[in-house]
């Protein structure tokens, strides 16, 4: 694989971080070399933050942040709706991963068909209120959409990963919510 | 030693600092929590709640405090630890000086961040700087695999009989302490045979009674100090046999710093802490386009290893210092100043500028790290540079 870099939007409290921090778990369990690294501003929550996640087949050296981006994620509903304030950087051609609903998602689409990038969504919002009766939690089940779509990992090692980091009601939630939206998220620009 | 197959595990700087001191067997571990640091000390009381690690575990009200009592522990014979940054690292200044002098040997890990004020919890070199002097062995490291494997290299070569000297491993805050990144750790098995118990040269014992942290007059202050100095220098000589025999261990050989590609360069980089693998990164791209640049990151800050670095640069045309402190009213950033008196003192006039980044955090990107060699490039082609210092990137 050669060197694929993923920014992380969100905001404080959503676990971005621990989004990006599990990518680079996985990556590195299935023989990659990975890097995550958080960005860290005042730790307020609601305020949007971001995360940064590497994977490569050779070590990486680079130690600074992401602005060219391969990927990016972006995990909060609201963010979600105005993508241009977030993609800045992105590479032509590469991928967006949003936490919208699919059938509610054609103005987001037009515009990342105009900038040549590839739109992928899922209502990972509908999904965790449906699942976890009220709570929202977006870290883990966007990045299952994202594994789903970019094969950065397989749903399998996320899993085990998940297990080395959660245990028991959360462990189990957790695992609800990324089967689900592996299976619900959509490529709507391909 | 037979070196054992281990596979690679995802960890945070921070936390493979932890693993490394775990394994290294400590007996007590005092500290003070600040950011970035604190993840260490949090896993380390971790492992000695769950009987992880036979250790004695000590919260003190202060980071001065917690270095007092690392010294009374290392007095009586402990292997001792401790970690801090920053402001933290300020408040210890006073026994900083007291632990190297009285020739105390113990590990302290700095996560690297800028001192107030503005307050800023964010990456700097400008914490360790004020301890440059002080006699401590500073190493640094530029990935997460180099920061576990100098924390036992720091021991071994704290406690060695020609050096016992403190010694600082330090790694750059939120940029490595919270990064997460691949590490192939050594067994427990090698790493209690590389630091096999500690067996002190003088500790406190009753019934051989010494003076530790004595007063002396001026009639043999000096000779104290001269012994410290002889001891810092002495760390030099025995840091590569140390490494070796890590190296045996764990299949990775640490020298007195990385480089890349500085054998043959026309124009040369030089820094600290984790900024070298992106210099690395963008030269390794130049280098693709024909480009002769190299870059050096220095691993052992203290003691500086002038013979070494001397004979890298020997045939340089130009050489850019990169600093993420500064000396303010001096004539640049520590490292620096440092290279243009080893540069001058071995007769070698390499035009050498300084670049000053990345203070209080502020990124350092992979484009800058390739227009800053660039910038080298073009003093080697002129001979020269038209300025001694850049503050990179700043609204002036």
């Amino acid at each position: 694989m050669v060197l694929v870099e993923i920014r992380w939007h969100g905001r404080g409290g959503q676990g971005v971080v621990t989004g990006s921090n599990l990518l680079a778990r996985a990556a590195i369990v299935e023989g990659n070399y990975a890097q995550h690294f958080p960005e860290f501003g005042p730790e307020r929550a609601g305020a949007p933050v971001r995360s940064y996640t590497r994977i490569s087949d050779e070590p990486i050296d680079i130690h600074c942040g992401i602005y060219e981006p391969d990927i990016v994620v972006i995990i909060d509903p609201v963010m979600s709706k105005t993508p241009e304030d977030y993609a800045y950087g992105l590479k032509k051609g590469g991928d967006l991963v949003l936490n919208l609903p699919p059938d509610n998602s054609e103005k987001v689409a037009k515009w990342a068909r105009d900038n040549g990038y590839r739109l992928h969504v899922v209502d990972a919002r509908k999904i965790s209120l449906e699942e976890t009766g009220g709570r929202e939690i977006y870290n883990v089940p966007m990045l299952s959409a994202l594994l789903r779509v970019k094969k950065l990992a397989s749903l399998e090692t996320l899993e085990k990963v998940l297990a080395e980091r959660f245990s028991g009601k959360v462990l189990e939630m957790n695992l609800k919510l990324s089967r689900r939206c592996y299976e619900e998220v959509k490529t709507i620009v391909g | 030693m037979a070196r054992q197959a281990q596979e690679r595990i995802a960890i945070m700087g921070d936390e493979a600092v932890a693993l490394a001191v775990k394994q290294s067997n400590v007996d007590v571990i005092a500290a003070y929590p600040i950011t970035p640091q604190t993840i260490i000390v949090e896993r380390l009381s971790e492992y000695v709640a769950n009987g992880e690690l036979d250790a004695a575990f000590i919260q003190a009200e202060s980071e001065h405090s917690a270095l007092s009592i690392c010294v009374g522990a290392s007095l009586a014979g402990a292997r001792v630890f401790t970690s801090t940054a920053s402001q933290g690292l300020a408040l210890m200044h006073e026994i900083v000086y007291a632990t190297s002098s009285m020739r105390v040997p113990m590990v302290m890990a700095i996560a690297n961040r800028s001192l107030n004020a503005p307050l800023n919890i964010h990456c700097e070199h400008g914490d360790v700087m004020p301890e440059r002097d002080s006699g401590w062995v500073h190493l640094f490291a530029t990935n997460v695999q180099e920061a576990y494997d100098l924390t036992f290299i720091a021991f071994k070569l704290s406690e060695h009989s020609d050096v016992q000297l403190p010694v600082s491993v330090n790694l750059d805050a939120f940029i490595l302490t919270h990064s997460v990144e691949p590490l192939t750790p050594i067994s427990d098995d090698d790493a209690s045979r590389f630091l096999p118990p500690r067996q002190p040269l003088y500790s406190i014992d009753f019934d051989n009674p010494a003076t530790f942290g004595t007063m002396a007059l001026p009639d043999t202050y000096m000779e104290f100090k001269y012994q410290l100095k002889e001891a810092a220098e002495r760390a030099g000589q025995v840091y590569p046999k140390v490494a070796e025999e890590y190296a045996r261990i764990s299949g990775r050989r640490y020298w007195y710093f990385n480089s890349y590609m500085a054998d043959d360069a026309d124009a040369i980089v030089l820094v600290l802490g984790s900024t070298y693998g992106t210099l690395k990164a963008a030269a390794r791209r130049l280098r693709e386009s024909g480009l002769k640049v190299g870059v050096i990151g220095l691993t052992m800050f203290r003691p500086f290893p002038e013979n070494q670095l001397v004979e890298l640069l020997k045939n340089a045309k130009s050489l850019i210092v990169m600093d993420r402190a500064y000396s303010y009213g001096g004539l640049g950033g520590p490292l620096y100043m440092e290279t243009l008196a080893m540069l001058y003192r071995n007769g070698l006039r390499v035009p050498a500028m300084n670049v000053v980044y990345g203070l209080g955090g502020r990124d350092f990107r992979l484009d800058e790290a390739e227009s800053v060699l660039k910038m080298a490039l073009d003093g080697a082609r002129r001979g020269r540079f038209d300025e001694h210092v850049i503050w990179w990137g700043v609204r002036a």
